[in-house]
């Protein structure tokens, strides 16, 4: 797994502990702007953790603390006992936006995962192809991502971002952009994925029903300056199995009443601070 | 049992009364585009046609002085003679071949330091910010008046004349590549980092790929660029080469040589147009097929 602790029991390794995290920015204008304050949150090792919130609170910014792209303000993370300090290894991260290469091709676009953890081109380029039949698309090798459909350009980065086998996998709005049917499809796929893999997953959404369906735990955050307002554990039997058919349990829907309870206040006065801001 | 036979039999003729119908519908829209496709050409030929025959007939008859502005058929002969008799200066073919070495090596030159500077430039925010008010400055300077420079400095050989091209060249590649640069998707240079890419490997996967789509489109500008460095050039001193039959063309109150120069230099930048479309073809060829028709202007 290329970590650096002396003989890393793969499950300490995988256990994300946000301490205290602080991240202040310069605006433009050079004045300060606090995105999150004082965020706590432990992610137990393969674990499924969601996080929901209104609009603008700084899930991604958290996110990006943790991969160890940006650097905290005051406060830390600690990724299998360490504290990041630059790039997290070990660490994936599948993006809202499409963060495939457009200029290679699916095969080039999940080969470069493991080329860049130095594996032999030839060894490299046989686990692509593992991979993408995995995800359901062999004979796509050679296309481009624009050649793609949504739904299909999903699967290639799910497949790039798991290839390496990573013990932490951050999502950010994952399927934020999958029309309603694509979407529960590729919830069902992820969540196959991960009970075979389980790495330890921080998940943002929008979607209630997305975070109550995948998770162990869905922590909710305050608007801006986002903090971690209450943490609920999902109690719901796994394996879930189809994503579709849970919504409809009684638990479930308890649960996701819960969770709107608390996240009501928190999106209606961000909606009033962006409107009072027009 | 009879009733469900003649049920299938209508099935079956609708099927078939639907064929029809598909292979009439693509016959018809077959014949719809080949006939827009014949307006089209009918319509060139004809604006070519009004143009040149206008122009001809306009000298012709009086109503412009063909003294000043030359005449068709005056350039075919030009054309002819150019390419049949010696211009003074060695033969058409040598003259063209120096103004294209000059206009190459210039493209090549400009094109490559455009590229590395603009890639150093974009990629590194504290050298840009000290620099850019100075590469506004230059850029502020007409340059063809560098040709004169040139010339004092480095004689009338092929190098100043590829210098001032390369001069003119680097500054839209450089543009456009640090453009190219400072566009690139925050996401997938942050995709690429979490993979484990270097700086070198973040420039490689990212910023290079994604920096030649502006890359490449400048370069039709910047052909055309090096070519008028060239002729410049050669007009202002030169021993050989097509801008220097243009100035004496000029010298001797010949319009008709300087627009069968003109054709003649036209003909050659189409072919190199056509090339960089080729290899702008290979290069891009994951960008989906939208935006070629820009292009070709």
């Amino acid at each position: 797994m290329g970590d650096a602790s002396p003989n890393p029991t793969g499950d300490r390794a995988a256990r994300i502990e946000i301490v205290g995290l602080t991240k202040r920015f310069l605006t433009p204008k050079g004045d300060p702007f606090t995105a999150i304050r004082d965020v706590s949150l432990t992610v137990e090792p393969g674990q499924f953790c969601a996080v929901v919130g209104p609009t603008g609170c700084g899930k991604s910014t958290t996110l990006a603390q943790v991969s160890g792209l940006e650097r905290p303000s005051a406060g830390g993370v600690r990724v299998g006992g360490q504290l990041v300090d630059g790039i997290t290894k070990g660490v994936s991260y599948m993006f809202q936006a499409d963060s495939l290469f457009p200029w290679k091709t699916v095969l080039d676009n999940v080969v470069l995962g493991p080329t860049l953890l130095g594996t032999p081109k030839k060894q490299a380029i046989a686990l692509a192809r593992d991979w993408l039949r995995r995800v359901g698309l062999a004979g796509f090798e050679d296309r481009y991502p624009h050649q793609l459909s949504g739904g299909m350009r999903k699967r290639v980065a799910m497949a790039a971002a798991l290839i390496n086998r990573p013990r932490i996998l951050l999502m950010d709005e994952p399927f934020g952009a999958l029309d309603v049917q694509t979407k529960a499809i590729m919830q069902t796929e992820l969540l196959g994925l991960w009970e075979e893999l389980r790495p330890s997953v921080l998940f943002i959404t929008h979607d209630l029903d997305e975070a109550v369906a995948l998770s162990d735990r869905v922590a909710v955050m305050t608007s801006s300056p986002g903090t971690v307002k209450n943490v609920f554990d999902i109690d719901l039997p796994r394996p879930r199995g189809d994503v579709q058919q849970i919504r409809h349990e009684q638990r479930f829907l308890e649960l996701q009443g819960q969770i709107w309870e608390s996240l009501r206040d928190e999106v209606n006065r961000a909606y009033a601070m962006t409107a009072a801001a027009a | 049992m009879s009733g469900s036979g003649v049920t299938v039999e209508l099935i079956n003729g609708l099927a078939d009364l639907n064929q029809v119908t598909e292979a009439a519908l693509q016959a018809s829209a077959r014949r719809t585009r080949s006939r827009r496709r014949a307006l089209v050409w009918l319509g060139r030929v004809a604006v070519i046609v009004i143009v040149i025959g206008g122009w001809q007939w306009f000298t012709e008859v009086g109503w412009v002085d063909k003294f000043f502005f030359g005449q068709p058929t005056g350039i075919w002969q030009s054309l002819v003679t150019l390419f049949t008799q010696d211009t003074g200066f060695g033969t058409i073919w040598e003259n063209l071949w120096v103004t294209i070495q000059e206009a190459l090596y210039g493209f090549l030159g400009g094109t490559l330091a455009g590229i590395l500077f603009g890639l150093l430039l974009g990629m590194n925010g504290y050298l840009a910010d000290v620099l850019s008010p100075y590469i506004k400055i230059v850029n502020s300077i007409p340059r063809i008046i560098l040709a004169s420079i040139f010339m004092v400095a480095f004689g009338l050989g092929i190098f100043p004349k590829a210098l001032l091209a390369g001069v003119l060249v680097f500054f839209v590649v450089f543009f456009n590549a640090f453009q190219g640069v400072r566009e690139v998707d925050r996401n997938l240079v942050a995709n690429v980092r979490v993979l484990g890419a270097s700086p070198l490997g973040v420039a490689r996967h990212v910023t290079v790929p994604s920096a030649m789509t502006w890359i490449i489109a400048s370069m039709h500008t910047a052909f055309g660029f090096a070519i008028i460095g060239a002729l410049v050039s050669e007009v202002i001193g030169a021993q050989h080469g097509i801008g220097l039959i243009i100035s004496h063309a000029q010298g001797s109150f010949d319009p008709d040589t300087v627009f069968a120069c003109m054709v003649i230099v036209a003909a050659f930048t189409l072919l190199a147009e056509y090339l960089i479309g080729l290899l702008e073809r290979a290069v891009l060829k994951w960008r989906p097929p939208v935006r070629s028709e820009a292009a070709g202007i």
